[in-house]
């Protein structure tokens, strides 16, 4: 009987030393298998191959900021001068010169409300109204005609300010006819659930650049001559209705994640259908939907672009127009490589950020 | 025993004021008979304990007292108040009447106490401080108090379903719906739900439950209510159910589950 009883305890010992530290990550990793080996050897040749004269053309025999472009022509290596040459071009588009600092300051209220949405101490109601603040100031900046700033038609918008401006507006529009699309495409209502699926089939089963098209050209032709609609507010109006089809799919991916027990329940307390859908149906399926969202998110950040073919200058496009500047030309490595930065900070961010508030969300529950 | 006489007991066991009443209810789930002439009163303060085999329509029977499931035949009023389609009527009635479940349902983005206060502050129009104390009480009383700050994926099994009757309760319920509450628990926690359940009847709160624990139905129901293949076959005192079953298919239910 004795045998069948441990008395004391086992003391902790080291894992095997094959099993731990660097040799045995690479050995896991890097060289698991003989294909696995091969790989591993391919791709370092490639790197060392790509990446000294990457370094040399970006770094080493680059240009400084100043270096005129027939210099630059001649001795190869990047031309950072076009960056700081073409800076305010390619940030602020056909705004008046001087007038440059009303998108700057845009661009400062756009991130600053942002930047302010994304703490969730601030989720309060004075949000929407610092929201409301923040966006009549920015429409007052950027027009003017008011306050002693002079008049700048929205045709001279243009850079990074007309990019956020449609993305982020677009986005916080869409966001919540998107949730009301996804709800009424589950509503027990026929009607509503007819029209949130036709909605949203036809919407998706359209290409943006198509939607932007019928906006800029056939959308006109059934308003009433002499009445004219803005051509930005079109853009703006096609991408909340091409982004919000596109989410409500994503959020009714989190919808039907929830258990129905969460439902009965909320029906068995009493709470009717709006209060059951804002304190315990959503916020848990838009916890789930938080990477398709994000994901739907950074495609239309960077969809933005597309506003280009009916002749909107976003940030790509004022990219694009200073290249076409005889001295510049041919500088597009530079070019795009500068505004690539730009749109990969902004998309990183969103990406990283949805990282740290699902990981919020998700220590409450945590089992 | 013919269905004349169960209807007939059915209503000389409701003594004093009646909170539920079902008239010949019936249900389909598309083509199936669930529910079969479901005549059943409940009076304030009494016990009912319901079992049958599964597949036997009690759950489904509960859960038509408040609507999570609908009738499509006869008549259930509870608390003075028809359950038609009428949503305002429907939610109605729900305030009043408390659920819980078999696998508690509590909401994971909430912690104990929100779950508690969510109703009262919003059904209720309760002012949250107020709802806060309402919702300490109960959850002393289930004593699971110290627990108010953490989230339902924190506790277990047994602690969750304590927290499932406190929210109920929290609403001030005037009946009770239990769907087989112990059954989803590992075996070592089921005493402590039954002991807090027992409590709630000792202090004369109504209820139905769904239970294949036949300790608790001999201990504290005033009612014990046989249901197979959609329709009550005997109901009779806990004592007379048990020892002198009148249909073959109760002896036969009881043999089951009992002789093991």
């Amino acid at each position: 009987m004795t045998d069948n009883v441990h008395t004391g305890s086992i003391p902790d010992e080291r894992p095997p030393a094959n099993t731990v530290g660097p040799v045995a990550w690479l050995r896991n990793n890097l060289f698991n298998t003989w294909y696995n080996a091969l790989l591993t050897i391919l791709i370092a040749w490639l790197l060392v191959k790509a990446i000294p004269p990457l370094l040399d053309w970006l770094i080493f025999s680059a240009n400084s900021f100043g270096t005129p472009p027939q210099v630059c022509r001649q001795q190869g290596g990047a031309c950072w001068t076009f960056v700081s040459e073409k800076l305010r071009f390619v940030m602020f588009g056909t705004f008046p010169y001087d007038e440059q600092w009303r998108p700057l300051v845009t661009i400062v209220i756009i991130i600053a409300l942002v930047l302010m949405s994304c703490d969730r101490r601030f989720w309060k109601p004075w949000l929407g109204l610092m929201w409301v603040g923040g966006l009549t100031a920015v429409g007052v900046l950027m027009w003017g005609g008011v306050l002693g700033l002079t008049y700048v038609e929205n045709t001279l918008w243009g850079g990074l300010p007309l990019t956020l401006m449609l993305s982020v507006i677009g986005l916080s529009v869409a966001f919540p006819a998107s949730i009301l699309l996804a709800l009424g495409r589950r509503s027990q209502l026929p009607a509503i659930r007819v029209m949130s699926v036709t909605y949203i089939e036809l919407i998706r089963g359209v290409p943006l650049i198509s939607l932007l098209f019928m906006a800029s050209v056939m959308f006109p032709l059934f308003l009433p001559t002499g009445v004219n609609f803005d051509k930005l507010l079109r853009a703006q109006i096609a991408f909340i209705m091409f982004a919000a089809a596109y989410m409500a799919e994503a959020i009714r991916g989190g919808l039907q994640a929830i258990p129905k027990g969460q439902y009965e329940a909320a029906d068995a307390l009493g709470l009717n259908y709006w209060q059951a859908m804002r304190k315990i149906i959503l916020p848990q399926a838009l916890a789930i939907s938080i990477p398709p969202l994000v994901n739907t998110f950074i495609s239309f950040f960077k969809d933005t672009s597309l506003v280009i073919i009916i002749g909107l200058y976003d940030l790509l496009g004022t990219a694009k127009a200073a290249l076409s500047d005889p001295a510049w030309r041919g500088f597009y490595r530079e070019a795009y490589l500068f505004i690539g930065v730009i749109y990969w900070v902004f998309c990183y961010s969103m990406s990283k950020y949805s990282q740290k508030l699902e990981r919020d969300l998700r220590r409450g529950h945590r089992r | 025993m013919t269905m004349a006489q169960t209807a007939g007991t059915a209503r000389s066991f409701a003594k004093g004021e009646e909170i539920i009443q079902c008239r010949g209810v019936h249900k389909w789930y598309g083509e199936f008979h669930v529910l079969k002439n479901i005549d059943l009163s409940v009076a304030k303060g009494e016990r009912i304990v319901i079992c049958g085999p599964s597949g036997s329509g009690k759950s489904t029977m509960i859960r038509c007292l408040n609507r999570l499931e609908e009738h499509q035949k006869g008549s259930i009023v509870v608390d003075g108040i028809e359950l038609t389609g009428n949503l305002k009527n429907i939610e109605l009635v729900r305030r009043e009447v408390g659920m819980v479940f078999q696998h508690f349902n509590l909401f994971p983005h909430l912690t104990v106490l929100e779950n508690c206060t969510l109703a009262p502050i919003w059904v209720r129009k309760k002012p949250k401080a107020e709802a806060e104390e309402l919702a300490m009480r109960y959850l002393r009383r289930v004593r699971i108090a110290e627990q108010a700050h953490k989230y339902p994926g924190q506790l277990s099994g047994g602690q969750q379903q304590r927290v499932a009757i406190a929210r109920s309760l929290c609403m001030s319920p005037k009946v009770m719906l239990f769907d087989e509450p112990t059954s989803a628990l590992d075996p070592e926690m089921v005493k402590e739900v039954l002991d807090v359940m027992i409590g709630l009847a000792e202090d004369g709160m109504t209820m139905l439950c769904v239970t294949h624990e036949m300790g608790f139905a001999k201990s504290v129901a005033d009612r014990v209510i046989f249901m197979d293949r959609g329709e009550i076959v005997e109901q009779n005192t806990p004592n007379e159910f048990f020892n002198n079953p009148q249909s073959d298919r109760t002896r036969l239910f009881l043999s089951q589950i009992l002789n093991h």
